[in-house]
C-alpha cells in the first residue's frame, strides 16, 4: 500500500462528524437514578468508558456515557447513545451485532439494511480499514451489551 | 560510517524508504548481518549442542559457547558463565524471582521497585510478595521523572530481600543512577540488586562487573537480535546456590530414580535444548553494535531525540515527559492537547511514520502521571533526521486533521 492510500483512508476515518461527536459528546455525564452502570476499559490503550442506563422494562429510556478515550471510542459512544434510546433490548442486540460487522468490514456500509438501522453511525465504516482501532469503536458497544445481559439474569 | 549507509545494513529498511521507523524501544530491526548468522548456523552448524560425540555437534556446542562469550564481553562480565541464555528480560526477571525468590523471600520481609518499572520488572515481584507474605513497596518519582532518592533510601532496611529496577526507563527513558541505588541498598540491607536492563543493553555501554548489581536481565530483540533470546547476568556465588528454574534436559548431571543432581553454569539454568542459533544472531547483533561502538550509538541517539524534542517543543499543544535530555536515552514521550495519542500514531502511521501510543506497559507510571497514554517515539542507530522531518509533518498533520490552526 501506498502512502497517498493510506492518506485517504485517514481522511475517511476522521470524518467531521467523528471529530464532531469527540468535540461535543452528546449525552456525556453521570445519569440519576440509572438502573445499572457498567465500566469497561481497553487494556491497550488505556481508554475507559462507563455506561450509565436507565431501563423501564426491556427499552432502554435513557442512557449517558463518562470517562476518557480516542476520538473513536468517544465518538462511537456518544453516537450510540442517540441511536439506542428507546430501543429494546432485542433491537439493540441486532443493531450491535450490524455495527460491528461494519467496523470489521464483513458488510459494506452502503447496503440500503446498514443504512437504514445505522444512518450516521455508519461514519464509523472506515475503522474497517484499521484493525487496530476496531476495540476502539467497539468499547461502547461492548459495555451497552454488559449492561443488558447483567439485567437481564 | 553515515546513517543513510546504516539503513542500508538493515533489509525491511533498506526495502521500505518510506517507512520512518520510530519504535525501536519496542523491538528493534535488524541488520543483515544479524540474519545471516542465523541463516548460517543453521547451514554449517546445525546439531544439538552438548549432546553428540561427533564433529557436527562439538562445532555447534562451540559456536553456542562463543556466542556467551562475545555476549560476555560486551556487557562487561569477565566470568562468561555467569550469562544465562533466555527469551528475553521478561523470562530472566521470572527466573529469579521463582528460583531465588521462593527460596529466600519469607513472610514479612519486603520487596523494593520503583514505579518507573514496566510490568516485566513488576508484576513478578508483586506475586512473589503476595505468594510468600511479603511486602510489596514502590518507591515514587519526583516531578522530573526520576526515582525520588530520599524515599528511595528510607525504604531499605534489614527486612528488603530484593530491590528491582531499571536502567533506563521505556516509557521515559530516565537514565537510573544504578550505582548510586546500589550502595544505598549494600549500606542499608543484604538484599539482592536485580536491575532490568531491556533497554540499557541496546542504548549504553554496559559493565556488569563494574555496577555492582547481583542480576540484570535483558532482551536480544531490542539490541538488533532476534526475539526469542536474551539473557541473566548473574553473580557466581549466588547463582551457585540457587535452585534450578526450569528441570529438564541438559541442566542435569545424574538423573536417579528417586533423585537428580545438576549440572554446573551455566547450564544447570538452561534445561532443554539451547536456542543456539538465536544465540549466535545475537553475538552478531553485539558485533554490530560494537563495531558502531556504544557511546557513539547513544551520543547519536541523543542528538536525535533532542532534534525531535526541540522541532516538537515549538508546536502548540506538545507537552512532553520525562526528565531534561541529557540525562534520557533515546526515548520521547509526548502528547498532544486533544489528540489522543491512538488517534495520532493512526494518523502518523498513514505518514509512513511508526510510533508506540499507548501505556507502554507501565500502567503504574501512567497512573501516576495522570495519563491513560502517551505518544512515544524512540531512537536507534538507523534512524536519522528524515525520520524526525516525518515525525514533526505527521504531528502537523494531526493537528491539521483535528482542526488546530497549524504554527
Amino acid at each position: 500500500m501506498t502512502t497517498s492510500d493510506r492518506s485517504a483512508e485517514i481522511a475517511a476515518l476522521y470524518q467531521e462528524l467523528i471529530l464532531d461527536h469527540y468535540r461535543r459528546p452528546r449525552n456525556k455525564g453521570e445519569l440519576e437514578g440509572a438502573t445499572t452502570s457498567v465500566t469497561m476499559k481497553n487494556p491497550l490503550c488505556g481508554d475507559e468508558i462507563a455506561l450509565h442506563v436507565l431501563l423501564d422494562g426491556d427499552k432502554v429510556s435513557d442512557l449517558k456515557f463518562s470517562g476518557r478515550g480516542c476520538s473513536i471510542s468517544q465518538a462511537s459512544a456518544s453516537m450510540m447513545t442517540q441511536l439506542v434510546k428507546g430501543k429494546s433490548a432485542a433491537e439493540i442486540k441486532e443493531l450491535r451485532e450490524t455495527f460491528r460487522d461494519m467496523v470489521m468490514g464483513a458488510t459494506d456500509a452502503n447496503d440500503q439494511s446498514v443504512e437504514k438501522s445505522l444512518g450516521s453511525l455508519r461514519a464509523l465504516s472506515g475503522v474497517s480499514r484499521f484493525p487496530a482501532r476496531v476495540k476502539c469503536a467497539l468499547l461502547a458497544w461492548n459495555a451497552l451489551e454488559t449492561a443488558l445481559a447483567g439485567n437481564s439474569g | 560510517m553515515s546513517v543513510r549507509r546504516r539503513k542500508d545494513d538493515f533489509p525491511l529498511l533498506a526495502a521500505n524508504p518510506d517507512l520512518h521507523y520510530l519504535d525501536s524501544a519496542a523491538t528493534s530491526q535488524k541488520p543483515r548481518v544479524v540474519l545471516d548468522a542465523i541463516l548460517d548456523f543453521y547451514e554449517t552448524s546445525n546439531a544439538n549442542p552438548h549432546r553428540g560425540a561427533y564433529a557436527l555437534s562439538v562445532l555447534a556446542t562451540e559456536r553456542y559457547q562463543a556466542a556467551r562469550e562475545t555476549l560476555a564481553k560486551f556487557l562487561g562480565v569477565a566470568d562468561a558463565d555467569c550469562l544465562i541464555f533466555t527469551r528475553g528480560t521478561t523470562e530472566s526477571i521470572n527466573l529469579v524471582a521463582s528460583a531465588w525468590g521462593r527460596e529466600n523471600v519469607q513472610h514479612g520481609d519486603e520487596i523494593v521497585v520503583t514505579a518507573l518499572e514496566h510490568h516485566a520488572n513488576f508484576v513478578p515481584w508483586q506475586q512473589l510478595a503476595i505468594e510468600r507474605g511479603a511486602k510489596f513497596r514502590i518507591c515514587e518519582l519526583t516531578k522530573a521523572g526520576r526515582v525520588d532518592l530520599d524515599q528511595f533510601r528510607s525504604m531499605i532496611s534489614s527486612r528488603t530481600r530484593i530491590v528491582a529496577f531499571s536502567h533506563v526507563s521505556n516509557a521515559l527513558g530516565t537514565v537510573n543512577p544504578v550505582r548510586e541505588m546500589v550502595s544505598i541498598v549494600n549500606e542499608r540491607s543484604r538484599a539482592l540488586t536485580v536491575c532490568d536492563g531491556a533497554q540499557s543493553a541496546p542504548h549504553l555501554r554496559v559493565n556488569f562487573d563494574e555496577l555492582g548489581i547481583d542480576f540484570y536481565a535483558f532482551s536480544g530483540h531490542k539490541m538488533l537480535g532476534p526475539m526469542g533470546i536474551g539473557g541473566l547476568l548473574g553473580k557466581r556465588a549466588i547463582l551457585e546456590a540457587m535452585r534450578p528454574y526450569q528441570t529438564g534436559g541438559d541442566m542435569i548431571e545424574f538423573v536417579y530414580d528417586d533423585t537428580t543432581t545438576w549440572n554446573e553454569l551455566p547450564h544447570k539454568l538452561e534445561a532443554g535444548t539451547p536456542n543456539a542459533a538465536n544465540a549466535v544472531g545475537l553475538a552478531a547483533a553485539a558485533e554490530y553494535l560494537d563495531g558502531i561502538g556504544m557511546d557513539e550509538v547513544l551520543r547519536h541517539e541523543r542528538e536525535l531525540m533532542q532534534s525531535a524534542q526541540f522541532l516538537l517543543s515549538r508546536l502548540d499543544g506538545i507537552r512532553i515527559y520525562g526528565p531534561p535530555a541529557p540525562e534520557r536515552s533515546g526515548v520521547l514521550s509526548f502528547t498532544l492537547d486533544d489528540v489522543h495519542p491512538h488517534d495520532l500514531a493512526t494518523i502518523l502511521d498513514g505518514e509512513g511514520v511508526c510510533i508506540r501510543a499507548g501505556h507502554h506497559c507501565a500502567q503504574p507510571l501512567m497512573r501516576r502521571l495522570d495519563l491513560p497514554a502517551t505518544a512515544r517515539a524512540s531512537f536507534y542507530v538507523y534512524n536519522d533526521e528524515s525520520d524526525i522531518d516525518a515525525l514533526v509533518s505527521g504531528v502537523l498533520k494531526a493537528k491539521e486533521v483535528f482542526g488546530h490552526a497549524a504554527v
